[in-house]
């Protein structure tokens, strides 16, 4: 399985690498961790006839957290290994780190990076799950500049995205939740350790010093071509105190409002059903945790 | 509980680090991929993409053209130079080579064979090749294959059963009749694999100078130079197949011979060395190394207090498009056909069929682990129907240790055992009783929660009955294998052996027994493979074989060696043979212990002192030993009985495992296996390759499939769709010895190649049955993946509710 | 070797500066296997599965399966025959695999003592979870990696105990 012949060229500049782009039209491809793109080229589905190495981009690495800021700048090119391991990251963004630990094994996270899997797009894969599930916004960078693209916007089908060909993800902007009580939860279900999901589920929720659900969100992987946020079904649980039987309802919605595909291991039924599943224990994992966070004297 | 029979030997049976470790733990294996040959040249496939399709025309200008390419091969050429490839039964028109002739038949089946500098040109030049096809009707489901009207895989053989019969042994229809219940039901074994980490791989290059087509192979597989110069129309002598090569992994699947067919034929035709290492895409789909896929159709008679009278089973095994040892898989079960119980009465009808679909080849117990999973889940059907203990019911039928040598109607004697005891070492080990109430504790927390346990049979020794059985006309009974020692000038050990090594530390088991009888350190004992120029007859690594047959042909070279030493001893001490002593290589008078005569003595004499030799000694010390296979030699009977294997190697698994109600996804929690496979020559070999069975096992059952589409298009062609289990799914592994001494054999070995595998799927497929049980529903195909384990809750759960 | 075009590269492996003229398709693991004629890394699946090609890459574990030659240009890589001693013996690690059975074929223990050996230096004192997360990317068919772990036990008790 050797891929098709290409050229390479290690970008020195994020500005350079996508003037490459520009120059080169369709057939360049930007390669970072290359944990899905060189399977993909060994396969021969994937034919570009250059690559552009971003992955030793400094600029592309850093992790930014301000205090003050209500989003959290993680560059595309962090390796997700890092990402795991980054302990203020975890801490304003702990769905993502949550997440991280679902994804592949050791040996691919210590070179695929979080921008790579996002940008792959595949629709049972973690991260992209992430992402859309908080509604995180993309940061492309073209020749012809820079622009936030939404994370709803971003996913258009599996393995696609808004990404013009010869743009760059440079960067994630994942909202910061600033509530007092906030909960969130990651979980999914794959035949084996480290495999893509069948159907994953992310959700995250805040509650009122009354324990009160005040804002949630929740989404799933694997049920669409897309990872999809459920936003009419976790509507439902806002203002109620997150009761056993109205997350199931919320979780029955979630289950009417996908329509999962079929394959090898899975029909479209059992995906539909274990969205209803993991539904109803990330909403119930988010809300002990949310709960443990607004007990008086802490967690 | 019995006591322990295990006789103790100095180096038998101890703890010894393997002599093959060090070289793979440095880098320093020596694999078939890692040979350098100078000017070496490389192979890539094309494949159809069609499961059935006639080949209207081929185009490979273009391919010709491109950089760095040396040949395009297409089947056209290579089906009139070569002969088709042999198959074990007797079904001469169907005929198969490595590349397709002007037919294909499964999709992933070689029509054409690019040859280029570097693989990667290869492939560049495989893409430009042009087939043009026409479709034709195609058939997957192998009882759809079975009707008059279905497409024929091989028009010429007339239907697509490749081999049927129905055997009767004792009074089968009377027993039904006479039983208290009958019961029946279908079992379901999906094609999976042992698939190695290590694809085929095989280089040839011709020595016009010699004529010599000199192979390097990762091969598991009896005769194979014989056919692969029978194919490639050359004598024996004419093709060398160095078994000195590393195999990374086997277990049954490497039989590799169109790939060394199509190589030989390329390297010869080219006068280049050649070079094909599948890649995984090429190993999955068209390496022809797929496993049992079968449906079994089974009745159990038993009467009120459980004993069962009697079994009839069915198997249909669908070997794929093309067969060659693969249909032989239905007949080694007969030696084993009413596993470890006492059943007087067996009806066995195997059917082997055809269809467009990647050939079947042969896989680790070559049949037994499906028909132990289709007889044990019977045998939990019947206690669950009787509303019986199965574990009890397991004793009652268990044959008793003072019945052995046990003979069961298709013929096989087994020679030794205690089931019961392995049975009772396996329950202790697991905790069983810690397990039920862990397992009723987690029921009435609302989890589902099984345990499953199997008592099954791994034959060993390797004699290949079958084929006789299957085929009269193929009247092979020699089943043999060798080893030659040498000693040399200066008193060092040499033990050689006649066939390759896949990881089973051959090289350890011989220098262990040869230091054993020789009564020399095995540290010092160097062990070799010959190439097949140079080697006695093997009959390769298969069937549990090796610590029998090659274990026993070392002990019969070494103790040939040492009667030499006793004669030249007695020559020279001028006492009679009876009076001397062997002790570490000396040899003293056993009156007179000061007159002795030490082992560089006696090497001494042997190879430089003509005039100390015994008169008529060939000089020098070395010994070669050739055997058949012990109980073999013999013809089946007309109502086909036969002896099988040799010796009856047990296990008894104990499993419990938790399936999550919502997703239906299994966790084995806890895995215990008694194990009883005579003396062990090296007891973490053994181990290690029953913990490797398990693995197997535990893919089987629960995470591997070949799966084809409705059109015959393999989905799960490459490592994230075919589930291989990692160390996240096996989990911590308890096995517990026991040993019966087999009587046939050098130290009471038996063979134990297969532990694990033979009894695991079975064992966990009783305990998710166990854990379904409470539903009221059950599950009888493998793999048990999540989606199927779902849907029987959910139908159950919707059943009991409109029960309610 | 036909049109393409070849790359000028220099990879530091097992602790000497290598050079080597690559095209850009052609896999560091290949690289290692062919120019370099390290054989020890190997090939399994050529899609980042099974885990065969290891090697630390800058010291940590990945595969090399899926990284290309030229990317490796600059980087330090390290295989299992680095894994020796500077005199060619066995280290603790590989001697532990050897002591506790921890391999038959080994066609996958090159990967896997890479993996282990980037877990010890990250953790010396591994549970056995941890254990089987770190080779939970290596497949292996012979062991059933019951013996794997214990191999890996030994090698941190060793270690542990101050043995280099």
């Amino acid at each position: 399985m050797k891929p098709a012949a290409f050229e390479y060229e290690r970008a020195r500049t994020l500005a350079g690498a996508v003037a490459r782009l520009a120059t080169h039209g369709s057939d360049a491809k930007l390669i970072a961790g290359g944990q899905s793109l060189v399977p993909m080229m060994a396969m021969r589905l994937l034919r570009p006839t250059l690559l552009v190495d971003i992955r030793e981009l400094d600029e592309l690495k850093l992790i930014r957290i301000d205090a003050d800021a209500d989003t959290v700048r993680v560059g595309a090119c962090v390796r997700q290994s890092e990402a795991l391991e980054h302990a203020a990251l975890g801490e304003a963004v702990p769905l993502l780190a949550k997440a991280l630990r679902w994804v592949g094994h050791v040996q691919t996270r210590n070179r695929g990076t979080v921008g790579g899997s996002v940008v792959h797009a595949d629709p049972c894969a973690e991260l992209p799950l992430v992402v859309r599930v908080l509604d995180a916004q993309l940061e492309a960078c073209a020749a012809s500049g820079s622009s936030l693209i939404a994370a709803r916007e971003f996913f258009t089908g599996p393995l696609s995205t808004a990404l013009a060909p010869e743009a760059c993800l440079a960067a994630i902007h994942f909202p910061r939740w600033r509530e007092g009580a906030c909960g969130c939860a990651f979980e999914e279900l794959s035949i084996r350790h480290g495999d893509f999901a069948i159907v994953a589920a992310a959700a995250q929720l805040a509650l009122d010093a009354g324990g009160r659900c005040t804002r949630v969100v929740l989404g799933v992987g694997g049920a669409g071509p897309t990872p999809l946020a459920l936003e009419r079904a976790a509507a439902g649980l806002v203002g109620t105190r997150l009761e056993d039987a109205a997350i199931d309802a919320t979780a029955e919605q979630a289950s009417r409002d996908v329509e999962p595909g079929d394959d090898q291991h899975a029909s479209a039924d059992y995906r539909r059903d274990l969205v209803r599943v993991l539904s109803i224990r990330v909403l119930r994992a988010a809300r002990s945790e949310a709960r443990g966070q607004s007990q008086p004297g802490g967690a | 509980m019995a006591d322990d029979v295990t006789p103790t030997f100095k180096y038998i049976g101890q703890h010894r680090r393997a002599k093959e470790h060090p070289r793979f733990v440095t880098g320093q294996g020596r694999f078939a991929a890692d040979i350098a040959l100078p000017g070496l040249k490389h192979v890539a496939l094309v494949a159809s993409p069609y499961a059935s399709a006639t080949i209207v025309a081929i185009r490979v200008d273009a391919a010709r053209a491109m950089p760095g390419v040396h040949c395009v091969l297409t089947g056209e050429e290579l089906c009139r130079e070569t002969d088709s490839l042999l198959i074990g039964v007797d079904a001469p028109e169907v005929k198969r080579y490595p590349l397709a002739a002007g037919v294909v038949r499964y999709a992933g089946e070689w029509v054409a064979a690019v040859v280029a500098d570097s693989r990667a040109l290869a492939e560049d030049a495989a893409e430009c090749v042009e087939v043009e096809y026409a479709p034709l009707p195609h058939v997957v489901d192998p009882e759809r294959a079975l009707a008059a009207d279905a497409p024929c895989v091989h028009p010429a053989h007339g239907s697509n059963v490749l081999y049927r019969r129905a055997f009767v042994w004792g009074p089968v229809d009377e027993a039904f009749s006479g039983a208290a219940h009958r019961l029946a039901y279908r079992a379901r074994w999906g094609r999976s694999a042992t698939v190695p980490i290590e694809t085929f791989v095989v280089s040839a290059e011709w020595n016009a100078a010699n004529a010599l087509l000199e192979v390097w192979a990762s091969i598991q597989m009896p005769k194979f130079p014989d056919q692969t110069a029978r194919a490639l129309r050359l004598p024996g002598n004419a093709v060398r197949v160095h078994f000195d090569v590393d195999v990374g992994g086997s277990y049954g699947t490497k039989r590799g011979i169109k790939h060394a067919v199509l190589v030989g034929y390329l390297a010869r035709k080219l006068r280049m060395p050649v070079r094909l290492i599948e890649d995984r895409l090429e190993n999955m789909r068209g390496g022809d190394m797929q496993g049992p896929d079968r449906i079994f159709d089974v009745e159990m008679a038993y009467d009120a207090d459980g004993t069962v009278r009697a079994l009839r089973m069915r198997a249909l095994d669908d070997v794929g498009a093309y067969a060659g040892r693969s249909p032989l898989q239905l007949g080694k079960p007969v030696g084993a056909i009413c596993g470890p119980y006492r059943i007087p009465a067996v009806a066995y009808e195997p059917i082997s069929v055809m269809t467009n679909k990647t050939p079947q080849e042969a896989v680790r117990g070559f049949g037994q682990a499906p028909t132990n999973y289709a007889l044990e889940l019977g045998m939990d059907k019947v206690a669950r129907a009787l509303g019986m203990d199965r574990l009890a019911l397991r004793q009652r039928n268990l044959i008793r240790k003072e019945e052995f040598p046990y003979l069961i109607p298709s013929g096989s004697t087994y020679d030794s055992g205690d089931y019961h005891t392995v049975l009772d070492k396996a329950l202790a080990s697991a905790g069983y009783d810690e397990l039920i109430a862990e397992r009723d504790r987690a029921r009435r927390g609302g989890r589902l929660a099984g345990i499953g346990i199997s008592t099954c049979l791994e034959p060993s020794g390797g004699n290949s009955a079958f084929e006789p059985l299957f085929n009269p006309k193929n009247q092979t009974t020699t089943w043999m294998d060798s080893c030659l020692v040498r000693v040399d000038l200066s008193g060092a050990v040499t033990g050689v052996m006649h066939t390759s090594t896949a990881g089973q530390g051959h090289e350890t088991l011989v220098s262990t027994v040869l230091g054993e009888v020789l009564e020399r350190d095995p540290a010092s004992i160097r062990v070799v493979h010959a190439d097949s120029l140079s080697a006695l007859p093997s009959n390769s690594p298969v069937g549990s074989r090796m610590a029998i047959m090659l274990g026993g042909a070392a002990a019969g070279a070494a103790e040939r060696i040492k009667e030499r030493l006793m004669a030249i001893a007695a020559h020279n001490l001028g006492v009679p043979r009876e009076a001397l002593d062997y002790a570490g290589g000396a040899v003293s008078v056993k009156a007179e212990p000061a007159r002795t005569v030490s082992w560089d003595q006696l090497v001494e004499i042997a190879h430089r002192k003509f005039h100390q030799l015994p008169e008529g000694m060939e000089p020098g010390l070395q010994a070669a030993f050739v055997w058949e296979v012990p109980t073999g030699g013999a013809l089946p009977t007309a109502d086909g009985r036969i002896q099988m294997y040799p010796c009856y190697a047990f296990e008894a698994h104990v499993v419990y495992i938790e399936i999550d109600p919502d997703t239906g996804q299994p966790t084995i929690r806890r895995y215990a296996v008694g194990h009883d496979c005579g003396v062990m020559i090296n007891p973490d070999i053994v181990h290690g390759m029953t913990y490797g069975g398990i693995a197997h096992g535990i893919g089987a059952a629960l995470y591997e499939k070949f799966s084809f589409s409705d059109d015959g298009q393999l989905v799960s062609g490459t490592f994230m769709d075919y589930l291989i289990p990692s160390a996240l799914e096996v989990p911590r592994l308890t096995i517990v010895d026991h040993c019966t001494p087999s009587p046939l054999t050098s130290f009471g070995q038996k063979g134990s190649g297969e532990a694990g595998y033979l009894g695991g799927p079975a064992a966990i497929a009783c305990a998710i049955n166990d854990a379904l049980g409470p539903l009221g529903t059950s599950i009888e195909e493998t793999p048990m993946k999540p989606l199927a384990l779902w849907g029987r809750i959910r139908d159950a759960r919707a059943r009991l509710k409109r029960v309610a | 070797m036909g049109d393409e075009r070849h790359y000028e590269i220099c990879v530091e492996v097992n602790g000497v500066a290598r050079q080597a003229r690559v095209p850009a398709r052609k896999t560091l693991v290949d690289l290692l296997r062919e120019d370099l004629e390290l054989t020890g890394s190997h090939v399994g699946c050529e899609h980042g599965v099974c885990g065969a090609c290891s090697v630390l890459f800058d010291g940590e574990p990945m595969r090399a399966c899926l990284v290309f030659a030229v990317q490796a240009d600059g980087h330090k890589v390290t295989t299992i025959e680095g894994l020796c001693r500077p005199d060619g013996s066995m280290g603790v690690l590989q001697d532990s695999f050897c002591e506790s059975h921890g391999l038959q074929c080994g066609y996958c223990t090159p990967g896997m003592l890479i993996a282990a050996q980037g877990l010890l230096q990250r953790r010396p004192d591994p549970s056995e979870d941890e254990i089987r997360d770190a080779i939970g990317g290596n497949l292996c068919r012979c062991t059933g990696y019951q013996q794997i772990v214990e191999a890996i036990q030994l090698a941190a008790r060793r270690a542990g105990a101050g043995e280099r």
